[in-house]
């Protein structure tokens, strides 16, 4: 199929974006990358009237460094953010992104502001502690992750608002991504069954100071394993305590039945994954 | 109609262009290139893959207004003037690397960067080069053979 006719515009700065999306408000989509956005209009899944290309704007194509934040514009694609090593976590979880043809393409905040449920990006900014800068007409500010998505494709963003980065806070940690996919290997081009984004850090004798576990895959969005990372934070990185933290972390997930597996599969790929990735954390 | 400037194999394109046409479409229907084979449209074959700026992207998943201005890449490029093979399409037809040819040039252009990079290929990076492009006749192991064999050439 052929997507729907439309208006499309490619402004040069972000100001004609937000004038755009203020005037147009759900009528209009952001184009970045195109590879969630295309192939919903190919099977007319959406027919936005107005499409704007924000790729030829040069202030979002950029990935800053600063004291306590990195963050990476609107325009990064992941193959770009791969490369440069934006973040650990985000690099790994990004070989598990669709293919090399994609990550060519499709971008970081593209990612994020689709949200996914079974994607890997969003699981990465919520186990970071990210945030999502949102600008419009009315102003700039900054989300929380675990503010930003809200339900299946769902998230915070208000129709004229443009996401214009993320940012992920500099805090030195260890981390582990770990996935599950129907198809094995590794650039499977495969949403995730179930995939577990971990970081965490360590005090000076060896126990976790503070651990955080985010999944994709097991519920309407990307979610914390929150009563998990409470029993581990302080604890020696045991066998027992990881094996305690895995099985809490399973049974506070209400996992989706598909085609793919049942909620019984993956409350064990929780278990499973939780415990290899803790201890990716512990032994590192 | 918007316009676009695109230069595809080295010639550049001054066309006016619905924005809801894809770049495959503007290959295949107004340039007449149709090596570029258009699979699922959705992304997940690999069958439209060619190369804008030296990479390999899903020529499907981008508007023909997404390419203005960009240098893009076909698998009429590969041959030379008089049809002689390119090293890597003779490679695969050494190999049986193709049945009936409708992966093949999504296939080629996922692997041509690979192998232009001059490294000799280990089986691993052909697989992950062509993770994402879908045959369903011939069998990956050919097609990786023929690579890896002409990487060390």
């Amino acid at each position: 199929m052929k997507p729907s006719a439309f208006e499309y515009l490619a402004p040069e700065s972000c100001d004609e974006v937000l004038a755009a999306l203020a005037g147009r408000g759900d009528d209009a989509a952001v184009l970045a990358g195109g590879q969630s956005l295309i192939p919903m209009m190919n099977l007319r899944i959406a027919a936005p009237p107005v499409v704007i290309d924000i790729m030829r704007i040069a202030e979002f194509r950029t990935i800053e460094r600063g004291e306590e934040w990195i963050e990476i514009g609107a325009g990064i694609r992941m193959a770009q953010a791969e490369r440069e090593s934006a973040s650990p976590l985000i690099e790994y979880a990004l070989k598990h992104v669709g293919h090399a043809a994609i990550r060519n393409a499709g971008t970081v905040c593209g990612s994020i502001a689709h949200a996914d449920p079974a994607a890997e990006l969003p699981a990465v900014l919520l186990a970071l502690d990210g945030e999502v800068v949102l600008r419009s007409t009315r102003g700039v500010r900054a989300v929380a992750a675990d503010d930003f998505f809200r339900s299946y494709f769902t998230t915070a963003r208000e129709p004229d608002e443009l996401v214009v980065a993320v940012r992920i806070p500099t805090t030195p940690r260890r981390v582990a991504f770990l996935e599950v996919t129907p198809r094995l290997g590794g650039s499977t081009g495969e949403f995730a069954t179930v995939a577990v984004a971990a970081a965490a850090e360590r005090d000076d004798a060896g126990r976790f100071a503070s651990v955080s576990l985010a999944f994709a895959g097991v519920a309407e969005r990307a979610i914390r394993a929150r009563e998990a990372e409470t029993l581990l934070a302080g604890a020696e990185p045991t066998g027992d305590a990881i094996a305690e933290a895995a099985e809490r972390a399973a049974d506070a997930v209400d996992p989706p039945e598909d085609v793919h597996a049942g909620a019984d599969y993956r409350r064990e790929l929780v278990r499973a994954l939780t415990r290899r990735a803790l201890g990716e954390l512990a032994s590192r | 109609m918007t316009p676009v400037s695109v230069t595809v194999n080295g010639t550049t394109h001054e066309l006016d262009v619905p924005p809801r046409l894809l770049l495959a479409d503007l290959l295949r229907d107004e340039l007449g290139l149709t090596g570029t084979k258009i699979g699922c449209a959705m992304g997940a074959c690999g069958a439209c893959t060619v190369l804008v700026d030296g990479e390999p992207v899903r020529s499907c998943l981008m508007f023909a207004v997404q390419a203005d201005g960009r240098a893009v890449r076909t698998v009429e490029d590969l041959a030379g003037a008089s049809g002689e093979l390119h090293p890597l399409q003779a490679a695969l037809r050494e190999h049986h690397g193709l049945q009936c040819g409708y992966c093949t040039p999504g296939m080629l252009m996922a692997i041509t960067p690979l192998l232009e990079s001059g490294q000799p290929l280990e089986r691993e990076d052909v697989r992950e080069a062509i993770a994402g492009n879908l045959c369903r006749c011939t069998g990956y192991e050919t097609i990786v053979d023929a690579v890896v064999e002409e990487s060390r050439r």
